[in-house]
């Protein structure tokens, strides 16, 4: 980590997106994480991904639970307000707080010890929910914080930083978001930062329950050899099955990839999903083939990366509970007291 | 044997077979004693299971208006052979047992101090009906016939009654009212007269007649709740049922025909509470219902609500605990749970309703005092109030009444400079200003979080800044003994040297116990705290008397903790009177207990004034 804050003066050539922000204006604290942590990278693309979608920062809630993944909405998005919320319960929180406020755009940040052991419960409701959400796992396969020890996702054999071998089976976030009906599932490596952003791009566009999976290496606790989680064995073992370009509604569309290469998916917000594909058996739109893709890679130790699935035509817990437009927040007596003459006739009921 | 002689002034007890269809049957009967100016007081008494197993209905019939479980039965309607033995055991010796005398029982099987009457009513059935839920279904209404010949019930009542059930399947009602006559006819020609008896009277008033849970609910629809989250536990699921019930007549935007609310049914208890967090720091006003249990999950949260100053309402619909303890009991058991719940020095408003009435009022205001005060606001009731049906003032809403929002920063304060300290005291309350998310571009943002932090919400872990916040969220606690309920004094006719305090559920037995004990010549001066923290009435209650009397349904004298606690009394004072088997409490044990203590003290000459 470093303690010396970045000044604050803007250089004069940065330059502004449409509503007139420069990229340092996405930025928060100081990161407190340790130098070369995966996690830094991703708030980078966090921050990049805000920036260039032209999203208005404040516009933007962001939540998480407890851990180092969990720390670092601390360190993006400063004017937005943020919920460092308990161990675990993230989904929760957040799903009352996307219920108040639906304008909002609702930004989950957890960790593999968050999400797959003592959330476990939470993560699979809120995607079973359908919370219109972009849900970031920071997976690094330890417990940071607690200096070192296996979390729910670490592969049998990977082995501690103190020599310890893992026997327990892995939790796979992919699989059981698919599982559970995430209509966005997504895995990205915080050392490739040209298809994370873009990845975190089409999550945000997404409205439904979007889920990315992130291998963040820990460089503290687990980036040793015989960790299955290292820069080193993702770099080697990273399986990308498309490349991924988002552009906003209207823009104009160039194709320079070859035909039949190429797919094309229309977000909710007109903003197109181009997904150039990089193994011709893929179709990001067969959750079951997805699945069974993802099985076999991952049996052969390789780490399929990429947008896994898109439902374009998802509904969100809004839409399920057929809820009126305007935030709840907003909504006052008038629309929300039925008044003294309603519970007279109430009362003359109860006679 | 004397048979017992009482006109509007018994109780009867249904003991029936879960799922067999007489809930609404034995509801027929009250409701029919109610239409004729006689207040009822009836309660559910069942058991943890759905369907085969025994379940009761006890009717208390008071013209005087005591609306506390009495205790003993003057008239069993034993309809369940599997508690045969433990019904006629409990009927007043000269009461009377009404049975279904299709098959022939051995003498063994009654007691010779009470009235015996059999009717067959599964032959009347068989000879009546061919469909076997049918026979079922009518049977009990066939007794309600029945009784209502032997008790004088108006039939016209229970005709309406019958009519209004069955408005929207009209199909039912001739059926209903036939099995109705069936069994009144049956009573009028077979069965001889017995002492009790309904008289018509004028002692219901403009009163209503609903539990609870129902009046909670709907005390949120009005407070402007939108966000309830939830998980099914007994004896709190019908509050959310009822919320979603009344939503769903009142809260639909009549342009669109979408909701104004949201109910999710949450996967545990945690996930409930935390999605009224979520809710509450995003503006919206939220709640959760449950019981102990569910306490006991949300534990972790209530102290992040309470530390990072969270409104949050949560009802408890108080059951016999510990553990799963006794979940289809009453209780009045985690005041303390409540009161402190969290690791870490914690202390939350407590809202203590007496009945449904209070339920509907302190429901609204509880969301009300949870946006002004930022912090979890607890409405404690009990399975008592909640799930009985309870005679009470008609529910009132003042339309020229607005949600207290609480201090909120707007847009337009934020812009015009207006200096934001999320942590800061700024106005001497202890309460700080917060700020919803998106309210500014630029400024108002924050990170909300449970460790600790400066006034400005900055991660910090120096002492000072800890024990300033600390020291605020005492003044806060402090300042929330002006808004809640204030207690309600209930003064005896002369000075007395004696007095009693108590909350909730208890208010009825203990205003019989008051005219039980006057009758017996002692004196009591009775104080009904409505909320935590307590107002100083009720410590000057305490100095103004030699004795007092704390009566609440626990083991532990959890009331009795909570007052010597906050005030710093020597607890030799407070003498707990103490009633916790399951069953709502009784004007019988309450004058009772503080009779005998009473007759004691005089006897041993220790207690030099007279009660």
């Amino acid at each position: 980590m470093t303690y010396i804050a970045k000044p604050k003066l803007h250089h004069p050539t940065l330059a502004c997106n449409a509503v007139g922000y420069t990229r340092r204006d996405y930025e928060g604290k100081v990161s407190t994480l340790c130098a070369g942590c995966g996690h830094d990278s991703i708030s980078a693309a966090i921050i990049q991904a805000c920036w260039e979608l032209d999203i208005e920062p404040h516009r933007v809630a962001k939540l998480s639970g407890i851990g180092c993944s969990s720390k670092t909405p601390d360190y993006f998005l400063g004017q937005s307000h943020g919920f460092n919320t308990v161990h675990g319960r993230m989904p929760s929180v957040l799903t009352g707080a996307n219920l108040a406020n639906r304008s909002l755009l609702y930004l989950g940040v957890s960790g593999d010890g968050d999400s797959a052991s003592i959330g476990l419960g939470q993560f699979a409701h809120v995607m079973r929910r359908g919370v219109d959400m972009t849900y970031i796992v920071e997976n690094n396969g330890v417990y940071g914080l607690t200096k070192g020890q296996f979390s729910a996702t670490a592969d049998p054999g990977s082995v501690s930083k103190k020599g310890v071998t893992n026997t327990d089976s892995p939790l796979d976030m992919i699989g059981m978001a698919l599982m559970l009906g995430a209509s966005f599932v997504a895995r990205g490596f915080s050392g490739d930062k040209r298809q994370l952003v873009p990845l975190i791009k089409a999550a945000i566009a997404h409205r439904g329950a979007a889920f990315i999976d992130v291998i963040s290496p820990c460089v503290a606790f687990n980036n040793h050899a015989g960790s299955t989680k290292s820069y080193e064995y993702v770099r080697e073992h990273n399986e990308a099955v498309n490349r991924l370009d988002i552009m906003p509604p209207r823009a104009e569309i160039t194709i320079d990839y070859a035909d039949g290469d190429t797919v094309e998916v229309e977000q909710h917000d007109g903003s197109i999903l181009r997904l150039h594909k990089l193994h011709a058996d893929y179709d990001a739109h067969d959750r079951v083939g997805a699945m069974n893709y993802l099985q076999a890679h991952q049996a052969k130790g390789e780490v399929v990366t990429g947008l896994l699935y898109v439902d374009p035509q998802a509904r969100d817990l809004h839409a399920h509970l057929d809820t009126v437009d305007a935030p709840f927040n907003t909504l006052g007596e008038r629309e929300l007291c039925p008044g003294a003459a309603v519970l007279e006739k109430i009362n003359g009921g109860l006679r | 044997m004397k048979p017992i002689e009482a006109v509007n002034d018994f109780v009867v007890k249904f003991a029936n077979v879960n799922g067999s269809g007489s809930a609404s049957a034995n509801e027929l009967f009250a409701k029919s004693i109610l239409r004729m100016g006689v207040p009822v007081s009836p309660r559910n008494i069942f058991p943890s299971n759905i369907q085969g197993l025994p379940t009761w209905y006890e009717v208390r019939v008071t013209e005087a208006g005591h609306l506390g479980r009495r205790g003993g039965v003057d008239l069993m309607v034993a309809m369940n052979p599997q508690t045969w033995d433990a019904d006629v055991a409990e009927i007043e010796p000269g009461g009377y047992l009404f049975y279904d005398s299709t098959r022939p029982l051995p003498a063994s099987k009654f007691r010779a101090d009470i009235s015996v009457i059999g009717m067959p009513l599964t032959e009347i059935c068989n000879g009546t009906y061919d469909d076997p839920r049918q026979r079922q279904l009518f049977k009990n209404i066939i007794y309600v016939g029945a009784l209502a010949a032997l008790l004088h019930i108006d039939l016209a009542a229970i005709e309406a009654l019958i009519a209004e059930q069955y408005k929207s399947k009209p199909k039912l009602l001739a059926p209903n009212v036939h099995a109705l006559h069936l069994g009144h006819d049956y009573a009028t020609r077979n069965l001889p007269a017995i002492g009790l008896g309904v008289r018509a009277a004028d002692a219901v008033g403009g009163r209503i007649f609903i539990d609870g849970n129902s009046a909670a609910a709907l005390g949120c629809v009005y407070g402007g709740a939108t966000v309830c989250a939830w998980y099914p536990i007994t004896p709190s699921s019908s509050l959310a049922e009822a919320f979603q019930k009344y939503c769903q007549k009142l809260r639909v935007d009549p342009d669109t025909g979408k909701n104004r609310y949201a109910i999710v049914q949450a996967e545990d208890e945690i996930a409930s509470i935390g999605m009224v967090v979520g809710a509450g720091w995003n503006g919206a006003r939220a709640f959760t219902t449950t019981s102990g249990p569910g306490i006991s999950l949300m534990n972790e949260f209530i102290g992040l609500a309470y530390f990072a100053e969270i409104p949050v309402t949560l009802i408890d619909v108080q059951r016999g605990g510990p553990s799963t303890g006794m979940p289809t009991r009453t209780q009045q058991s985690d005041l303390l749970a409540c009161a402190w719940a969290s690791h870490g020095d914690t202390r939350h408003v407590l809202l203590l309703p007496e009945d449904p009435h209070e339920c509907f009022e302190f429901a609204a205001t509880a969301l009300d005092l949870a946006d002004r005060l930022q912090t979890p606001v607890f409405l404690m009731t009990d399975l008592d109030i909640g799930m009985n049906q309870r005679l009470c003032a008609p529910l009132k809403w003042d339309d020229a009444r607005r949600y207290d929002r609480g201090k909120v920063m707007t847009a337009e304060e934020l812009e015009a400079g207006k200096d934001f300290g999320r942590y800061k005291d700024v106005d001497g309350d202890g309460i700080p200003w917060r700020t919803l998310p998106a309210t500014h571009p630029t400024r108002g943002s924050y990170f909300t979080r449970g460790t600790s932090r400066d006034a400005y919400a900055r991660y910090s872990e120096r002492g000072p800044d800890y024990v300033y916040n600390m020291q605020r969220l005492l003044k806060k606690f402090d300042t929330a003994r002006s808004l809640v309920p204030a207690p309600i004094l209930r003064a005896a006719p002369r000075p007395t040297p004696h007095g009693a305090i108590f909350f909730g559920s208890t208010s009825p037995a203990m205003a019989e116990a008051i005219d039980a004990l006057q009758a017996d010549g002692i004196a009591l001066d009775t104080l009904r705290v409505r909320a935590y923290p307590f107002p100083d009435a009720v410590r000057d209650f305490i100095a103004a008397h030699e004795r007092v009397f704390v009566v609440e349904q626990n083991r532990d004298g959890q009331l009795r903790t909570l007052i010597v606690d906050a005030f710093g009394i020597d607890p030799a004072k407070l003498l707990p009177v103490l009633h916790y088997d399951g069953t709502p409490i009784t004007a019988r044990f309450i004058a009772g207990a503080i009779g005998k203590h009473v007759t004691q003290k005089r006897v041993a000459g220790a207690d030099s004034c007279a009660a």
